[in-house]
């Protein structure tokens, strides 16, 4: 009988998961606000004094990037669980890992590609100085898919759950930490005029680990969800 | 007679402390139509879902003469379609997903979509969003069809375009597995979940 080929279900796959986020624009907004607005109130609450902000900005962008991408990812399967799309993705005559692949591809190019861009601007308005901006967003770039991959195997484990989005956080957040502390640090340690290729290089090693594996994870985890 | 395609041996299963059944026994071939019926909570979505290998918590065998991927055509009780995506594009991605080949137009045309192709499925009532559904089983590629309740929400027209269908593919070598309450029509093989089991011709 007919078994389609993995490269007609990728392109097929992509296509599918970039129009239903494009026709739900808030799926985009709502990350790319929640990263703006929360790295905008650490000037009104801590002090608009330049050297303090410059002192902070690399946490702060970091810890807001890390949160707008765990929001975002709540809510990556749900919909397609609860309209039964799961069931026919996971029965479907090709291993799982190429649609969840797109899935995750979509998600990453149109919520966490727009933080990294957006990261500069922010670091700026932190009083980073110019030099160490690129840096910044590299690290962004080269952090947001680790956290998209890392966050949609605890979205895969939680989707069956009503109010997964606390356990999600729980299961994720220790998982994120290597992430944020090579991607604030890297940028901490360009802001001290030090070479930051090897923190980069150790960001970049976490990435391939993350893209390599994290798809398996996320398909088992989908097929344990649809168990029970 | 030929093989069985699908072999049911001592089947059970338990969910939340209770047996939903158990020491299932039959066998399927492929050119049948097996109904399954039983009253509400006997356990006709999980039986499906383990023969389609998506539940995996039961005892007992379920033996499938040859992989089943390939074959499948399954429709889950939700009938898997985003509100997002217009009607072609709900059949086409399900088309590319599953393998199917077959013009999408043709099949919802047949399903009386024929004009609600490009209108998102969010916009369509209840029974046209099943229909874009059941479109793939106008769709050619697969000989095993499993069904939860491919009725529901279905007009008269169209349970009786569906029940020629399923005759039609029955014919032509196809399995067909489905869960109704709709009354057993003539030549289908009744499969009744509950305390008053039977396997019945």
């Amino acid at each position: 009988m007919s078994a389609p080929t993995l490269g007609a279900v990728w392109r097929a796959s992509l296509r599918r998961e970039l129009t239903l986020i494009w026709r739900s624009p808030a799926d985009i907004v709502q990350p790319l606000f929640f990263f703006v607005v929360v790295v905008s109130l650490f000037p009104l609450a801590l002090s608009p004094k330049p050297a303090l902000l410059a002192l902070v900005a690399p946490g702060a962008v970091w810890v807001a990037a890390l949160l707008a991408v765990m929001l975002s990812l709540d809510g990556l399967f749900r919909r397609d669980q609860e309209s039964g799309a799961l069931d026919l993705l996971l029965t479907a005559p090709v291993v799982s890992v190429v649609p969840v692949a797109a899935k995750l591809l979509a998600h990453w190019l149109l919520t966490g590609l727009p933080l990294a861009l957006i990261a500069p601007l922010l670091g700026y308005m932190l009083q980073l100085p110019v030099a160490v901006l690129d840096t910044l967003m590299v690290s962004v770039l080269l952090g947001t898919p680790t956290l998209t991959v890392v966050g949609a195997i605890g979205a895969a484990l939680t989707v069956g759950l009503n109010r997964g989005g606390i356990l999600l956080a729980v299961l994720v957040l220790p998982l994120y930490v290597p992430v944020l502390v090579f991607g604030a640090g890297v940028v901490r340690t360009a802001l001290d005029g030090l070479p930051t290729g090897g923190l980069l290089a150790v960001l970049g090693a976490i990435l391939a680990l993350a893209v390599s594996l994290g798809p398996v994870a996320v398909a088992l985890g989908l097929r344990i969800s649809a168990g029970d | 007679m030929d093989a069985p395609r699908l072999t049911v041996r001592q089947l059970g299963c338990e969910r939340d402390h209770r047996m939903l059944f158990e020491n299932l026994d039959f066998s399927a071939r492929n050119g049948e139509i097996w109904q399954v019926t039983g009253a509400n909570g006997a356990g006709k979505t999980t039986l499906l879902r383990i023969l389609v290998g998506l539940h995996g918590f039961y005892q007992g065998r379920v033996e499938w003469s040859s992989p089943l991927p390939p074959s499948l055509l399954y429709l889950g009780h939700q009938p898997g379609v985003r509100e997002e995506l217009t009607a072609r594009e709900n059949l086409e991605y399900n088309r590319a997903l599953s393998g199917q080949t077959g013009d999408p137009d043709a099949a919802l045309a047949a399903l009386d979509l024929y004009g609600f192709e490009d209108v998102p499925a969010g916009r369509l009532s209840a029974g046209q969003q099943r229909r874009i559904a059941l479109a793939r089983l106008w769709l050619d590629g697969k000989d095993v069809w499993i069904l939860d309740e491919p009725f529901t929400a279905i007009d008269q027209q169209g349970v009786a375009a569906l029940d020629q269908r399923l005759r039609q593919a029955a014919a032509q070598g196809v399995l067909v597995i489905y869960t109704s309450h709709h009354r057993v029509g003539d030549g289908v093989h009744r499969l009744h979940l509950g305390e008053d089991r039977e396997v019945a011709r």
